[in-house]
């Protein structure tokens, strides 16, 4: 079996972001940049599938700037075979996101696609369903299990209400949960071994996507701030405030 | 043109969520809410006394992903506004119907500031999104906890729409939560515990004092990955996002993707050992101490004081 791994790079995920005074973003200059947490969960359960025997190439491709090769390196160190790189400086939109890997998956015919379950940057939790309504193939999201059955997967999905377990026929779109597995850190040799890997770099023009944006981002602010906190001093005093609370609560 | 709804239910009943939902969008025009489900007439009667709703629509299948679409994609040709929580099924439903149909979806909205213009929160609610969406049609999931419920009291028509036999998904198991404590997505009262309870049975001290407070239950990612909570009791970022007008967490760091899910939150109680720890910084009350003797301690004050 062929498998699919889409990995955004992103700000990671410990850094306190700070909003641009004039409205126009958030500062990405000068800030750690990793793999997607979600992406890495995803990364982990192909590699965990092909050493279980389902898996005989995994192929890891990302879309963004050159930069994000750092993202793949980590990905082939990790266990994929092969990456793609699909360049581009712009920050697409998810619906362009998902065509251009709609192109890929056209091109590769992976048997199973594996995504995050969101981008921690604009957390959008979007791509994998795009992707699957796209190229026509069943999803499973927000998985935090995935067996292979015969020429099915039996996926268990954390949902409001709990988990349940699915069965859909491949070739299929799984999006991964953090309760998935627990990614690996590759071993020195694997991170050598990695940068003979092959990578191909291709432009995003070579794909004759339509990337004009349908929304426009009027600008981005920062959330209201919360007043600093109060500490009381004993248990009494503490029974005292929540108490009050919920009078109020019932007085509505 | 009009807004179609998606319902939110479970076991039979109509979710809480659904009538914030009606209540966030009333003012972009006439509404109609689909449910989709087995024995789905009690939901269907539930939608149609919120206030607001002009039409429920009813098909009675088992709701899957692909079914949902199918039924979805037919009805969205007569709306301007496809719109469902977003919870994990509209998670789940609307971006996929949105490629359909090749449009861009707007998600997660906590404010709408007029006919095509909406805020998100992004970055775990670090920074927000003003958006403008020019598209002929908008495909929309609403943070049903950013909004109040629609009253009651109404008798909107109740109609039978088709719907397609085959699923390609196949349900093998649910695991749910038994539990009788209120929807945490729209509590008013949520006692939430982290990784300092130490293991499932202390987590019990938790739901002691939820239960005293008639409180939903909250717990952080490290809890949950510990076994010492479900994982439908998340809160965060990554879990359920809350708006409740009190929040009590109890050995809660306050990590950046649990803050993502409690910014809503009117007042924050922390009871934490560590006065550094984010969460004291920011709560409208906070005590220093260890949790094991102070739960126990609340829940007699509590008690005392005559609450509940
Ligand atoms: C992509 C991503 C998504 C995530 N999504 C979520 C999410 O949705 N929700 C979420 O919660 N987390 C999420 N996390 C995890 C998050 O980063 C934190 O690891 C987690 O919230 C920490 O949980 P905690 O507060 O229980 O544990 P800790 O951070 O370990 O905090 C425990 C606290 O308990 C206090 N304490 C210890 N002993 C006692 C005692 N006896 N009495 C009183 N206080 C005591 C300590 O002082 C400390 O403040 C996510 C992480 C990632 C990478
Ligand atoms: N630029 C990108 N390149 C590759 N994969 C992406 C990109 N953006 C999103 N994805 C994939 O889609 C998932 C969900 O992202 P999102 O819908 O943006 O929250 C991510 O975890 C990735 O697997």
């Amino acid at each position: 079996m062929k498998i699919l791994v889409a990995i955004k790079r992103v700000v990671d995920h410990n850094v306190r972001i700070r909003v641009r005074p004039d409205g126009s973003g958030v500062e990405t200059q000068g800030v750690r940049i990793s793999m997607n947490p979600f992406c890495k969960h995803a990364v982990e359960a192909a590699v965990q599938l092909g050493e279980a025997g389902h898996g005989d190439e995994i192929v890891v491709v990302s879309i963004g700037p050159k930069a994000a090769t750092d993202v793949i390196l980590t990905a082939l160190a990790m266990g994929a075979h092969r990456g793609i790189l699909i360049e581009t400086d712009t920050d697409l939109e998810t619906l362009a996101i998902a065509k251009l890997l709609a192109k890929v998956v056209a091109e590769e015919s992976p048997d199973i696609v594996l995504l995050g379950k969101q981008a921690v940057d604009d957390d959008s939790n979007h791509v994998g369903q795009m992707l699957a309504a796209l190229t026509n193939r069943p999803q499973a999201t927000f998985a935090s299990e995935i067996k292979v059955v015969g020429q099915q997967l039996e996926v268990t999905r954390e949902i409001d209400s709990g988990r349940e377990t699915i069965a859909i026929p491949l070739p299929a779109i799984v999006t991964a949960d953090l309760r998935l597995n627990t990614p690996r850190n590759a071993a020195l040799p694997m991170v050598m071994k990695a940068r003979s890997k092959p990578l191909a770099i291709r432009p995003v023009a070579e794909f004759g996507v339509d990337l004009t944006p349908r929304l426009t981002v009027e600008k981005i602010s920062p959330p209201p701030e919360r007043v600093a906190g109060k500490t009381v001093g004993s248990v009494p005093e503490l029974a005292a405030y929540i108490a009050g609370e919920v009078s109020q609560m019932e007085a509505l | 043109m009009s807004v179609l709804i998606i319902a939110d239910h479970d076991l039979g009943k109509l979710s809480p969520a659904t009538a914030r939902i009606v209540h966030a969008v009333a003012e972009l025009g006439p509404i109609d809410v689909l449910v989709v489900g087995e024995n789905a007439q009690n939901v269907a009667s539930d939608a149609a006394q919120l206030a607001g709703v002009q039409k429920v629509l009813v098909a009675e299948t088992a709701s899957t992903t692909d079914t949902d679409l199918a039924i979805i994609e037919t009805l969205a040709q007569s709306y301007r506004y496809v719109v469902q929580s977003a919870g994990s099924v509209g998670r789940d439903r609307m971006p996929a119907l949105a490629a359909r149909l090749d449009l861009m979806p707007v998600t997660d909205i906590i404010e709408i500031l007029g006919p095509n213009r909406f805020v998100r929160p992004i970055y775990a609610g670090n920074a927000l999104q003003t958006i403008t969406d020019n598209q002929p049609r908008h495909i929309l999931t609403v943070r049903a906890s950013a909004f109040r419920a629609a009253a009651t009291g109404n008798a909107a028509t109740i109609e039978t729409v088709e719907s397609p036999t085959a699923s390609v998904a196949r349900l093998i198991a649910t695991h749910r939560t038994e539990s009788d404590t209120p929807d945490l997505s729209t509590a008013q009262i949520v006692v939430g515990g982290g990784i300092a309870l130490g293991s499932a049975e202390n987590f019990q001290l938790i739901e002691r004092l939820a239960k005293k407070l008639n409180a939903a239950i909250g717990a952080t990612r490290a809890a949950v990955d510990a076994g010492y909570a479900p994982n439908d009791w998340q809160v965060g970022q990554t879990g359920k996002i809350i708006a409740p007008d009190l929040y009590i967490a109890i050995g809660i760091s306050g990590a950046l993707q649990h803050l993502a899910g409690i910014q809503g939150a009117k007042k924050i109680v922390a009871i934490n050992s560590d006065p550094e720890a984010p969460l004291v910084k920011l709560a409208d009350a906070a005590l220093i101490g260890d949790l094991f003797e102070i739960i126990p301690q609340l829940i007699d004050e509590l008690d005392k004081a005559g609450v509940r």
